[in-house]
């Protein structure tokens, strides 16, 4: 092979929106709960029923717009999507296609050292689908319409992605843009942040794009990588034998590391796209959108600096620190208690992320509270108890978001400040150990290591070593 | 019989005055359902039980002194597409066959609050697409002046219950025509409110942007109460307009000095019957006699109205009648292979000939490559109109014409040629693609004895202008329903 190919990828990424009740209607979006309790007539498509925009999708779904340098359409209106599908229950859906909320944006990432601009070509509002429930047994299938008007934004991105690389750090980018505008959780295994894989394959140094192939049901980022990889080697084996690729839409099985086909352009569907008459367009006026700019929360690159200067934290801390709001939000909650940013910033990057790491958890799944966290760093420097103790309590505080003070209280873990009790369990170590304590007096200075450690095994970890230590050398001099 | 006889308001007052009780007004209506339904079929679902309970239970918030509106107690008559909560409701269609919706309509819990008997529900042509009610599933509804005729449609079962006293008074919709028409067919009085006056929340859709709920009537001064009763904002339905003012029956005044009305020269033109041209033209000159100053004008681009009219309401409706998939409710085919043999059986049988012409219709010119082509330019087309209908009500306070070109056809003779019953629309189409309110008055009755009915237009928001001009024709010539037949005696 002495051909160069060049990957092109664009990406369709669907957010499901954090607001409390569904786009149109006031149903909860909330998860897990018993098949069609969170429904009505709006959402199981009842004769009769008309939907009501909800006001909270317009503001976020212009959040992320301006976030991610859109241009927001400020007469924008909702289109219906015609195809028949048990888990829509008009069978059209309610999304935009000739207006959508916001077009012509960008975002930046970074590879490396890097920086690219990613495309934005356009975003909008729509309603996300029921679940189907097959049952294989009685050869049935049952519809759960809690899902069906949960609002969902789609980004939709320009072509300019070239590698796996770029898209997990423009997905990355994106995430992060909005949890920090707290429009979406952006959680990929439950569902709330969904990508579609638009690719193609060119040879390096045409400007033509080749014929590209859709890509579906990618629910990680491990999947959405591996897919890529999949999909490129697919598309230059056909190319390299003559063949054209196909333009389809193609499914991903994650577990067969296999991509296979959908249906393709030829039996693609007719959506029959016209405007949703039940619903007003919708007039953003320039203060709304001066408004929501004003209102725009911290974004990671901002708060990444300030962390810098306001707390003096390195770049490398803060940097892993604000790559999760929620983490972000746990550092500053706790700091503003405790007035102790770099013993917080300690206890997130060093026990914080061991423990994530041994126990497989994500930095927003974290569930311990900032008061818990600040009270350990305050039983800490007050010397109250030693570090060994401390990351005793924070594995506790860790797993269950145990009070340190009560926990450290009922255990007995305080350290031992009566200076005449250790005098009487030193003066028994060195009793016990006779030959440590003439190396050291012979000059070994490790062997007071030993010592130490004996006296606090003694004490069952509730000295001072420090002190520990000084008390020993005076008693063997 | 003397009491179906009566208007809604003049029952209102009688009940209101303890001269009748609810439960009279209510056995009244049955009794004279029992005597001609066999021969008119103006209902699909009767709710005889319910509606006996209600009658107690209005009676009583009367007789508390909680109930004082001209409506409490009257017996009232609603169009099957109209959700009413428990009972059945059809839209004259075998897909909704067994559907009891869980919620009721908006205009209907308005006529509740009002005190409202509801007797049941009234036949209309399927999924309200029609101008005769013969497409419904349940049967034709005959004309009350004369069974071998159509009531017109599709409100043909509420504008024929009112004109044969099974009913007091009627809530019909309009999306084509279909308060207007039938009306005049059936010489009742039918009003179609501006567009967003009444909510449509729990109205079956057939054309969203253009259907509006609308009363039917004896009189003029029955259309503007209930109108008054049934308009409200409804912030479930977005296209609700908040008006400025609620007060129509205000409008009720025996006054047209001055009213300046326009004639246009293409509603009297070709295709109007004689008969109705000249019952329509007494009508004006009636006007014109009290004080009106009448002018004839050229409103433009009439003939482009009834092909943007199916362009879009067929498209709408495509969509609209999607979700009778016989997954959720409704008829459900018996045998089936797969969804979409399942999709397919069910709406083959569920649907009739004339909503699946429509579907079909609509489906098209929403396709891919046509659309630019149909339905954007039906679209222009509907602005277009407006603006023709806004540079004559710069002009004119209302707008006069006939409701339609003739009067009732005979039964079986209209559905073998659809384009010929879509251009009986001519005149009450463009009222809807503009949103402006309209409402059809009786004027007479052809040599066959058959009602003609005047239509009076006005610009959005001006219901007061086409009520007060209603009114006063009705006080110069006296009320046309005493004179009607009312089907068999009891």
């Amino acid at each position: 092979m002495t051909k160069q190919y060049e990957t092109v990828i664009g990406l369709e990424v669907h957010v499901e929106l954090a607001t409390k009740t569904k786009i149109f209607c006031g149903c909860s979006t909330a998860f897990g709960g018993a098949p069609n309790t969170h429904t009505c007539p709006v959402c199981t498509g009842m004769p009769g029923s008309l939907p009501v925009l909800n006001k909270q999708v317009v503001e976020y779904a212009m959040a992320v717009g301006l976030a991610a340098n859109c241009r927001i359409t400020q007469v924008c209106k909702f289109d219906r999507k015609n195809y028949f599908y048990p888990d829509n229950p008009q069978n059209y859906q309610i999304s935009q296609l000739y207006l959508p909320i916001a077009r012509d944006g960008f975002v930046e990432i970074e590879i490396g050292d890097t920086k690219k601009k990613i495309g934005i070509h356009e975003m909008h509002m729509e309603e996300d689908a029921g679940k189907l429930i097959h049952d294989e047994w009685d050869d049935t299938s049952l519809v759960d319409y809690n899902r069906s008007g949960v609002p969902l934004i789609e980004i939709v991105s320009e072509p300019d992605m070239r590698s796996a690389e770029e898209v997990m750090a423009y997905l990355e980018k994106l995430r992060l843009i909005i949890q920090y505008l707290g429009a979406s959780d952006c959680k990929l295994q439950e569902g709330s942040m969904r990508a579609d894989v638009n690719l193609s394959v060119r040879e390096v140094g045409t400007t033509e794009l080749g014929t590209r192939t859709e890509m579906k049901n990618l629910n990680s980022f491990k999947a959405i990588s591996r897919a890529i990889e999949g999909e490129r080697a697919r598309q230059i084996e056909l190319l390299e034998e003559g063949k054209a690729v196909i333009q389809e839409t193609r499914r991903w099985d994650d577990n067969k590391e296999y991509s296979y086909a959908m249906r393709s352009k030829e039996d693609a569907q007719d959506y029959r796209y016209f405007p949703e008459p039940d619903l007003a367009p919708i007039v953003i006026s320039d203060e709304w959108i001066a408004r929501m700019k004003e209102q725009q929360p911290e974004l990671r690159t901002e708060k990444l600096e300030r962390y810098k200067s306001e707390f003096k934290i390195p770049e490398y801390d803060a940097g892993i620190i604000t790559e999760s709001k929620h983490m972000a939000d746990l550092f500053e909650a706790t700091t503003a208690i405790c007035g102790k940013p770099k013993k917080v910033s300690n206890w997130l990057m060093g026990e914080t992320l061991r423990l994530m790491k041994e126990r497989d958890v994500e930095a927003d799944a974290l569930k311990f509270s900032p008061e818990n966290l600040a009270k350990l760093v305050e039983l800490t420097e007050a010397g109250t108890i030693n570090s060994s103790v401390a990351k005793e309590v924070f594995e506790q505080v860790f797993a269950e978001n145990v009070d340190p003070d009560k926990y450290v209280e009922e255990h007995g873990l305080k350290t031992v400040n009566d200076d005449g009790a250790l005098q009487e369990v030193i003066a028994k170590v060195i009793a016990e150990n006779p030959k440590a304590a003439a190396e050291f007096k012979g000059g070994k200075e490790k062997a007071i290591g030993a010592l130490v450690g004996q006296t606090m095994k003694a004490m069952q970890g509730k000295a001072n070593p420090a002190k520990v230590n000084e008390m020993l050398r005076a008693a063997l001099k | 019989m003397d009491i179906m006889s009566l208007t809604a308001v003049e029952l209102g007052r009688k009940i209101k005055e303890k001269q009748i009780l609810v439960k009279e007004a209510v056995e009244a209506a049955f009794a004279q359902i029992e005597a001609v339904e066999s021969d008119i079929n103006s209902y699909v679902t009767l709710d005889k039980e319910g509606a006996r309970k209600r009658a107690e239970e209005v009676q009583r918030l009367i007789d508390a002194g909680e109930l004082t509106g001209p409506l409490a107690g009257v017996p009232v008559a609603v169009k099957d597409n109209m959700c009413t909560e428990g009972i059945r409701t059809t839209c004259s269609s075998k897909i909704l066959e067994n559907f009891k919706p869980t919620f009721t309509s908006e205009a209907v819990l308005n006529l509740e609050k009002a005190g409202a008997v509801i007797l049941g529900k009234t036949n209309m042509d399927e999924f309200a697409m029609g101008s005769t009610t013969e497409t419904s599933y349940y049967g034709a509804t005959k004309n009350p002046h004369n069974t071998n005729h159509v009531p017109g449609g599709s409100s043909g079962g509420s504008c024929a219950a009112v004109a044969a006293g099974e009913c007091s008074y009627a809530l019909g919709s309009d999306t084509g025509g279909s308060i207007r028409q039938p009306s005049s067919f059936c010489g009742v009085v039918g009003l179609k409110p501006t567009y967003g006056t009444v909510s449509r929340y729990g109205l079956i859709a057939y054309g969203s942007s253009l259907d509006q709920i609308g009363p039917v009537a004896k009189d003029v001064t029955d259309c503007a109460t209930i109108l008054e009763a049934i308009a409200s904002h409804d912030t479930k339905d977005s296209t609700s307009v908040k008006r400025e003012d609620y007060d129509f029956t205000g409008a009720l005044v025996d006054d047209v000095k001055g009213m300046k009305i326009g004639l246009p020269r293409d509603y009297f033109g070709e295709g109007l019957d004689p008969e109705v041209k000249a019952a329509v033209q007494r009508a004006v000159k009636v006007l014109e006699e009290k004080g009106a100053v009448v002018e004839e004008f050229d409103l433009g681009l009439v003939k482009y109205a009834i092909p943007a009219y199916y362009v879009i309401a067929s498209a709408e409706a495509s969509s609209n009648l999607e979700r009778f998939d016989g997954v959720k409710y409704g008829h459900r085919a018996a045998d089936y292979d797969g969804l979409h043999s399942m999709y397919k059986k069910t709406r083959s049988e569920g649907f009739g000939a004339e909503v699946k012409r429509r579907i079909m219709l609509g489906s098209f010119v929403l396709s891919s490559g046509y659309y630019d082509a149909y339905y954007l330019k039906a679209l222009r087309t509907k602005a277009l109109i407006k603006a023709e209908f806004d540079k004559a009500f710069a002009k004119y306070d209302v707008i006069i014409g006939p409701a339609a070109p003739t009067t009732a056809p005979e039964l079986g003779k209209s559905l073998s040629d659809p384009i010929k019953m879509y251009l009986g629309d001519i005149y009450t189409i463009s009222l809807n693609l503009a949103g402006l309110p309209g409402m059809s008055v009786p004027v007479g009755c052809d040599s066959k004895g058959l009602p003609i009915g005047m239509q009076l237009i006005g610009d959005c928001f001006k219901e007061k202008n086409i009520i007060r001009a209603g009114y006063t024709y009705e006080c110069a010539t006296g009320k046309e329903y005493e004179t009607m037949a009312m089907g068999k005696e009891a």
